[in-house]
């Protein structure tokens, strides 16, 4: 080795460190910001309450209508994207498993459909809305949050599906069952703990997502009410509280945030730590 | 209760099967086409090649010129990838070519939440954080009068969201080239940042595009972290210390008044429109990468 090779070896050896460093570093930076100014200011009563009259003024209340609000929605969307994802993931390796060439023309529509921004997704639901005649409501939330959250959910699924040894399908056939008890008796079977980080995943997804409910969930300092009524969110009550001019209503803004930013740490600890649980159902080959 | 038996149970899973393949398959095709819908008010009365380039934006007038909005958009993007891009590709090659295997045990935790934290979240970090540091540290210090909220902010912030798309691509497409690859050249006495220069960038080059691909068609439709720090002025930006708009952001802030003027929401799904057919196009030419890349 020269001895400019060995500098030029040295010097982006010492870049690539940096950078690495500096991921790392801007992550702890987000983190410790969000958690020193949400701490300062989080209270037992903006957890438990919902917001009084003038509560954009700096007046009392909290932000329980968006924290359940967001909870809901959340929980909705998923539900509905699991109920429509998962069969379509277990088709697509049971059923397609002989088909290449169609399994990989819809892995591509799904990996477009991923890479669409929410905003789109909210513009098309509110233009959705429009046509049926519908109000911002839990229910258009929902539906629009689903759409987005789809080809997330399905493409998580079918990641871990697609894992599944052919031998396991070959012998399930060998003792008569059909297709369908194949994919949903022994493939969900063989594969819950991926299944529930999919699940999860798409339920952070759901939960942090502003753009998608701008438009279609709408906004209300009421607990929400039934699925016609509008929803308070936990994104869009950090977007407008930030955008108050009041220091203490800017304050509640980090809180919400730590808030959120602790509901979707949970929830990826959770998917992190379910995986080395379910593996007793497992068949190891 | 009536029992199912086991045909019927198959043929009901099979049409659940069905029905949802279907529901998902035409996902796209439908939100082209509910979006084009409702953009045709717009487009019977102006040209395409006006509504892109004119410069001139006043809905109550009946103009929609998108030039300042796509510049900016443009601009936010292509800032955020300059950013994004090198630390990306240095990154993915330390870690998976030079460090053992517990820094990718660090990484991946890492580039999850870092993935995981919501857009707002990153607004409110970049209102905190980086535009002070832009107004009070590094536009004095440059001699640059500016706001804080500027194409620069937006861009940092939104080059941070993207990190672990491009880099969780990035990682992928290192540790897919064949170990043997860089022992051969190894072993011809080439050094490790000469295997890596010479060998694996080249091998590696297909996927490399593909993942900032994305990454941009990702930066290009962020909404919500852009809107909060971009500053919102619709004008052409001059340098990156300008404040700007985007395409995503004019289409959020506005929604409440679009009913109210003539052919605004036309105007709107119009821009949702734009960025639909960017955001396909995008990932359907970076697609065509990774298949090249799967064949070698």
């Amino acid at each position: 080795m020269t001895r400019a090779q060995k500098i030029e070896e040295k010097f982006f050896k010492m870049l690539m460190l940096i950078a690495t460093t500096f991921i790392l570093a801007v992550l702890a930076l987000i983190i410790y910001s969000i958690f020193e100014k949400g701490l300062r200011s989080i209270s037992w009563e903006m957890l438990t309450q919902v917001p009084h009259g003038g509560y954009y003024y700096g007046k009392g209340g909290g932000i329980l209508n968006a924290i359940l609000g967001s909870l809901t929605l959340a929980f909705g969307a998923t539900a509905l994207a699991f109920v429509i994802g998962l069969p379509v993931a277990l088709y697509l390796n049971v059923f397609l498993i002989r088909h290449k060439k169609v399994i990989d023309v819809i892995r591509f529509l799904l990996d477009l459909v991923w890479g669409i921004p929410s905003i789109v997704y909210g513009a098309f639901g509110f233009s959705l809305m429009i046509f049926f005649g519908l109000q911002t409501s839990l229910l258009a939330g929902i539906l629009t949050v689903t759409l987005f959250i789809l080809p997330i959910m399905i493409r998580s699924m079918d990641e871990i599906l697609r894992t599944v040894p052919i031998g396991l399908q070959e012998a399930a056939y060998s003792l008569g069952s059909n297709k369908s008890e194949i994919a949903f008796k022994i493939f969900t079977r063989q594969s819950v703990s991926g299944i529930i980080t999919a699940v999860l995943l798409s339920f952070g997804r759901a939960i942090g997502d502003a753009a998608a409910v701008l438009f279609t969930a709408g906004y209300t300092d009421h607990l929400p009410n039934g699925l016609m009524e509008p929803v308070a969110t936990l994104p869009l009550s950090i977007f407008f509280q930030l955008s108050s001019p009041v220091p203490e209503v800017q304050n509640r803004a980090y809180a919400s945030a730590l808030v959120l930013t602790l509901i979707i740490l949970i929830v990826s600890l959770f998917s992190r730590g379910i995986g080395k649980r379910y593996h007793k159902t497992k068949i190891n080959f | 209760m009536y029992v199912f038996n086991r045909e019927q149970r198959h043929v009901i899973n099979y049409t659940w099967m069905i029905i949802s393949l279907l529901v998902v398959a035409f996902l796209p095709f439908l939100l082209f086409l509910g979006l084009y819908l409702k953009s045709i008010l717009l487009l019977q009365g102006n040209s395409l090649y006006d509504l892109i380039f004119s410069k001139v934006w006043r809905p109550s007038a009946g103009k929609f010129g998108f030039y300042p909005f796509i510049v900016g958009s443009v601009w936010v993007t292509l800032v955020a990838m300059l950013i994004t891009a090198p630390v990306c590709l240095l990154t993915a090659i330390y870690v998976t070519q030079y460090t053992r295997k517990f820094v990718l045990r660090i990484m991946h935790p890492a580039i999850d939440i870092l993935a995981g934290i919501p857009s707002v979240v990153y607004g409110l970090w970049g209102i905190l954080v980086i535009v002070p540091f832009i107004s009070r540290h590094l536009g004095p210090w440059l001699g640059i009068p500016t706001m804080g909220y500027s194409i620069l902010a937006a861009s940092f912030v939104l080059s941070i969201m993207i990190i672990p798309f491009v880099l969780n691509i990035l990682i992928e497409v290192f540790r897919a080239i064949p170990m043997e690859l860089k022992e051969a050249t190894l072993s011809l006495g080439a050094t490790e940042w000469q295997t890596i220069k010479h060998v694996l960038l080249k091998k590696a080059l297909p996927g490399i595009i593909a993942a900032f691909g994305f990454g941009l068609a990702r930066a290009f439709g962020e909404t919500m972290a852009v809107l909060m720090v971009v500053g919102n002025v619709v004008r052409l930006p001059h340098s990156v210390f300008d404040p700007g708009y985007t395409l995503p952001a004019l289409i959020a802030n506005n929604y409440g008044e679009m009913l109210s003027i003539p052919k605004y929401d036309s105007a709107l799904m119009f821009a949702a429109l734009l960025l639909l057919a960017v955001s396909l196009f995008f990932n359907l030419v970076m697609h065509f990468f990774i298949v090249r890349y799967n064949k070698y």
